[in-house]
């Protein structure tokens, strides 16, 4: 279960993972680390928070900080004219008893996906994709880009100010 | 660990605190038995439970204790020195408890020297007590005399002493001792083999009803059998409670939500249950605050002891006087706080009260006074630490601060004596001059200060030459829940706790307004200043200059207090006071020094809570709106009908001069050094650029000594500093202007307070400044050329160098006849800026006489300038397709209305 999205070296066993999607891109979020999807509604802002974080926002009763795929990716911010400005979709994840909620364009099927479609992480990658990144699938058409969560959620305050 | 173990630990922790204060309180009064009698009973409880448990070092220990205090009941004296031979053996038996709790088994190691120690202190009068020989086995041999002859007495103390907790495990220890002999204690046995052996034991022994396996079940015997009106308690674990906690902070949540919903519904049949549902939950909450609180006596039981110790150390006679002990506070606040209490009581011990030959040299009593107290008020507990010592010596303070570097002399010198005090805040501050054992290392009071405002608390410094110095401490009743203020800044809610806020003040741009002294801004408050912050500017989130400026005119001050500091935090709009459930800020959040949390409210928003101490900081260091008000150049000033802000300052031969307030930038008083000549023109380095200077008048000289007076104008990214004699005043008043002087540099004159003042004509002194500012910066402008109508010349002459400035050329008209005479004569005139208020006709008038005439005319674009923008000059501006209608003094709207016609222009053209 936790080798799901670090390495998972089985040959035979597939694991399972909730993609999402950022621009064009398709994200894998391996699915033990998934709690909820939910439409992010009634995000509070932080003033001078990391630019990460969005907000807060109050999920059945919980605060919880909101951060943006997007700009921990490093991606500007969707433009919001057109139709483009669809509704934002939110993953809640939890890391050392707090809970998180990644914010993403959308949220697409849930994937069960072996280790014949995986590859490697390809070096030419961004570092600061490459170090979010555990492994990347093959599908028809498309890539999946599988995430680490802890990863993800591991910038540290000082960090993120200063990236 | 078993659970047996972890109990024996915990509460042998709080008997041997509890032995502690007593015997302090045993020594200054050696014939109260009732304290006596306690503290056998106490040590005795450990020393059998440590039997049965199989915990030799301890149970020696207790033992040899418990005979010396066996002694003093027999009436040997207690002596200072066989107290302190106690003192020093319950200590032993702490530090082997927490080893046992860190490990699980008793630490290896001899207790001989203590144990003969206390056998010899014990020996003149035992005549039966064999000679030491510290082994197990023959302690309890030793100890049946004792034992057997007080186990009446002692089962009388027993059910006389409070607390049935105990009373779990007293009574198997008691018990065992005399009955069995033999099997005392088996050194390394199991211990659970070994608590049933026990139990069984004592139901034996004690006589009371049958079978009873779990100890937790004989307490409940226990209780029933012997305890008439005692109080029952059991022991719950602390997350158990926590737990609780967090779900009525839910419930309380829930509830607030309910509420906010039935607010909105007419529905009447929700509002009895629900009306219910809120009072169960008001109580159920009040309940399980109270299981929380503890009495602040909890905090302080080690005190005692401690200033008994430091009594003998530092050769001071010291009282310690408690009162409010049983001031019942949040367990977490509770935890917080014991820590810098105790700092701070030795501190007030080393520190604050003199040497005895000093008090008496002083006429003071020998014996010093440290006062403990406690006491609830409002949502708050107050707790004072005062000693009646020799105060703080302000003057060292003020000499070590300067040394030290933490402000400069001059600032010293002007402080407060209750300013200064804080210095003993700072880390390392200590003006102690010798370094003792207890303190003088000059760590602490920062380490106090902190601890204290982590949790939302203030503390505060009262001090008295000769008569002592008081810590006044005020801290929340509880973390978890807190009454707080909700208001609104910029586009959010934010909590502001209650707490820190003193009151509440409207500001608008009348009588209470906020005034401004280089950019800051501060409010007069009944006869005081107070200094300003603007919680959208120290959260970055202005959105703009015109809107901040505006909304600094209009909105509350909420003034707040920290510590000494006052100040007040300006927010748009105030909503109402709510108890709101503080929850943490995330890990990834918690850097920031603005918020002390976040919860959610009735309505299921999630606001932040403010932190009135990172306010207060921010205030002193006056990091204030960051980028907003370097460059914030209009200051919109309201005016009447005809009422004008002017500031007036002297300049050349003592004459009056003045200019509209609304086009100075910033008042600035500067050092004559830093005047820099380039090119025979006078400079200053003025925030990271040169700026020129021009004197106001030909008669003025820039000084080459001391400070100079300087009004600053800018525009956009210049500066222009006015070399001035001095600044007098500001002054609104209906401005007369008389027939200008032939000279260019002044517009006119006016009387000004009864003085006749000129007034300055700014267009004059620009290209003084830069060369090419009436030029204009090269802009690829569309509009180049534009009239302006206003009956008024100085408005005239005032808005002139603007538009010119902004890359304008300007053709001004006097009245709206004359205007449309211009119109029709000049034809690269491209767009019309008018006053609308003007006496004849008006700027209306002009406007629909433009729209009808040819067609080049009604096509113009015209901007309206008007004093007051009612909805129904907003009506005639629509109607007369009016491109945008500008407050009259703001000059950075109109050249942005301006701009905004150009750019349309050019889009239509593209």
């Amino acid at each position: 279960m936790q080798a799901a999205n670090a390495n998972g070296t089985e040959t035979g066993a597939t694991d399972d993972f909730v993609t999402v999607f950022v621009g064009e891109t398709l994200f894998g979020l391996a699915i033990e680390r998934v709690h909820d999807v939910f439409v992010p509604s009634g995000v509070t802002p932080v003033p001078l928070a990391p630019a990460e974080i969005v907000g807060l926002l109050n999920l059945r009763g919980r605060v919880v900080t909101a951060l943006c795929l997007r700009r921990r990716l490093g991606l500007p911010d969707a433009e919001a004219d057109g139709d483009k400005a669809k509704r934002k979709m939110a993953i809640g994840l939890e890391q050392g008893g707090e809970t998180f909620a990644l914010v993403v364009d959308g949220v697409g099927e849930v994937l069960k996906l072996g280790a014949d479609s995986r590859e490697a992480v390809p070096i030419n990658l961004d570092p600061r994709w490459r170090n979010l990144a555990t492994c990347v699938h093959r599908l028809d058409g498309r890539l999946l880009v599988i995430l680490d969560v802890d990863a993800l959620l591991g910038f540290s305050a000082a960090g993120a100010q200063a990236a | 660990m078993d659970d047996l173990l972890r109990e024996f630990l915990t509460e042998s922790g709080e008997h041997l605190d509890t032995v502690d204060a007593e015997l302090v309180r045993f020594e200054q009064d050696p014939n109260n038995e009732t304290i006596l009698r306690n503290i056998f009973r106490l040590v005795h409880t450990i020393k059998g439970t440590c039997g049965f448990l199989g915990l030799p070092r301890l149970e020696a220990l207790a033992h040899a204790a418990e005979t010396l205090m066996g002694r003093f009941r027999d009436g040997l004296p207690a002596t200072s020195q066989s107290v302190t031979l106690i003192l020093s053996t319950l200590d032993r038996l702490k530090a082997i408890l927490a080893d046992l709790e860190a490990t699980g088994s008793e630490p290896a190691g001899s207790d001989d020297d203590l144990i003969s120690a206390l056998e010899a202190m014990a020996e003149p009068a035992a005549v039966a007590a064999p000679p030491p020989e510290p082994v197990l086995p023959d302690p309890v041999a030793r100890e049946l005399k004792p034992g057997e002859v007080t186990l009446d007495e002692l089962e009388a103390a027993f059910m006389a002493a409070p607390g049935p907790d105990e009373a779990g495990f007293a009574a198997p220890v008691e018990a065992p001792e005399p009955v069995l002999p033999k099997p005392a204690p088996p050194k390394p046995a199991l211990p659970k083999a070994e608590a049933p052996k026990a139990e069984h034991s004592r139901t034996e022994a004690a006589e009371a009803d049958s079978a009873k396996a779990e100890p937790a079940r004989v307490e409940g015997a226990e209780v029933e059998t012997t305890a008439t009106g005692k109080i029952q308690t059991i022991r719950v674990n602390v997350d158990t409670l926590e737990h609780l906690m967090t779900m009525v902070s839910e419930l309380v949540l829930t509830r607030n939500q309910l509420l906010e919903i039935a607010r909105r519904h007419e529905d009447s049949s929700y509002k009895v249950p629900l009306q219910r549902l809120s009072h169960v939950t008001a109580e159920l909450q009040e309940g399980v605050m109270k299981t929380r609180m503890q009495p602040i006596g909890n905090a302080w039981q080690k005190l005692p002891r401690v200033v008994r110790d430091l009594s003998a150390e530092l050769g001071k006679q010291i009282d310690l006087v408690m009162v409010g002990a049983e001031t019942e506070l949040d367990r977490q606040v509770l935890e917080v706080i014991k820590d810098p209490l105790t700092h701070m009581v030795r501190n007030s011990a080393d520190h604050g009260l003199e040497s005895t030959a000093g008090r008496v040299a002083a006429g003071k009593p020998a014996r010093g006074t440290i006062r403990l107290a406690a006491y609830h008020e409002g949502g708050t507990i107050t707790i004072e630490i005062a000693d009646d010592g020799k105060g703080l010596d302000l003057a060292a303070i003020r000499r070590k601060a300067v040394e030290r570097g933490l402000a400069p002399q001059a600032d010293v010198d002007r402080m407060t004596d209750a300013q200064v005090a804080k210095f003993i805040f700072h880390a390392g501050f200590s003006t102690a001059a010798a370094v003792t054992s207890v303190s003088g290392r000059g760590v602490g009071m920062d380490v106090v200060k902190t601890n204290i405002e982590t949790i939302g608390g203030i503390i505060d410094i009262a001090t008295t030459a000769g008569r002592g110095t008081t810590f006044t401490i005020k801290i929340p009743l509880t973390l978890a829940i807190v009454a707080a203020l909700i208001v609104r800044a910029g586009e959010h809610r934010f909590a502001l706790p209650q707490v820190a806020v003193l009151e509440l003040v409207r500001v608008d741009a009348g009588a209470q307004r906020v005034e401004r002294i280089n950019g800051s801004p501060v409010l007069r408050l009944r006869e005081r200043l107070l200094p300003i912050v603007s919680l959208t500017g120290l959260l970055g989130q202005s959105s703009g200059h015109a809107e901040g400026a505006e909304t600094e005119q209009a909105g509350f001050v909420v003034v707040a207090q920290v510590g000494r500091q006052r100040f007040g935090i300006l927010v748009d709009e105030v909503f109402h006071t709510e108890e709101i459930v503080v929850k943490p800020m995330s890990a990834k959040l918690r850097h920031i020094p603005m918020f002390a949390g976040n919860t959610i409210l009735g309505d299921g928003a999630v606001v932040l809570i403010v932190d009135p101490n990172g306010v207060a900081r921010q205030v002193a260091q006056g990091v204030q709106g960051s980028a907003g008000h370097a460059e914030a150049e209009a200051d919109t000033v309201e005016i009447g009908d005809t009422k004008t802000t002017l500031l007036v300052f002297k300049g050349g031969q003592g004459s009056f001069k003045a200019v509209p307030l609304s086009l100075v930038t910033r008042l600035e008083e500067i050092e004559c050094d830093k005047v820099e000549w380039l090119g025979g023109r006078p400079l200053i380095q003025y925030r990271g650029r040169l700026m020129p200077l021009v004197p106001a008048d030909p008669a003025i000289t820039i000084r080459s000594e001391g400070t100079q007076a300087l009004v600053v104008f800018s525009d956009g990214e210049r500066a222009m500093g006015l070399v001035v004699d001095e600044i007098v005043d500001i002054v609104e008043e209906r401005l007369d202007i008389e027939i200008a002087a032939d000279r260019s540099d002044l517009i006119g004159s006016a009387v000004l307070r009864g003085r006749a003042t000129d007034i300055i004509n700014i267009a004059h002194f620009l290209p003084l400044a830069y060369d090419d500012w009436a030029r204009g910066p090269k802009r690829p402008e569309q509009i180049s050329t534009l009239l302006l109508v206003d009956d008024s010349a100085f408005f005239r002459d005032m808005l002139s160098p603007v538009l010119k400035a902004a890359g304008y050329q300007v053709i001004t008209a006097s009245s709206a006849d004359a205007a449309m005479t211009t119109l029709q004569a000049d034809p690269r005139i491209e767009v019309v800026v008018t006053d609308l208020e003007m006496p004849g006709r008006n700027g209306f008038d002009l406007v629909a006489a433009m729209r009808g005439a040819e067609p080049r005319l009604a096509g113009l674009p015209v901007i309206g300038l008007t004093g007051t923008v009612g909805t129904e000059s907003v009506e005639r501006a629509r109607a007369l397709a009016i491109s945008d209608l500008v407050a009259k003094f703001d000059r950075s709207g109109l050249i942005a209305a301006l701009a905004e016609i150009s750019t349309s222009k050019v889009s239509k053209a593209a």
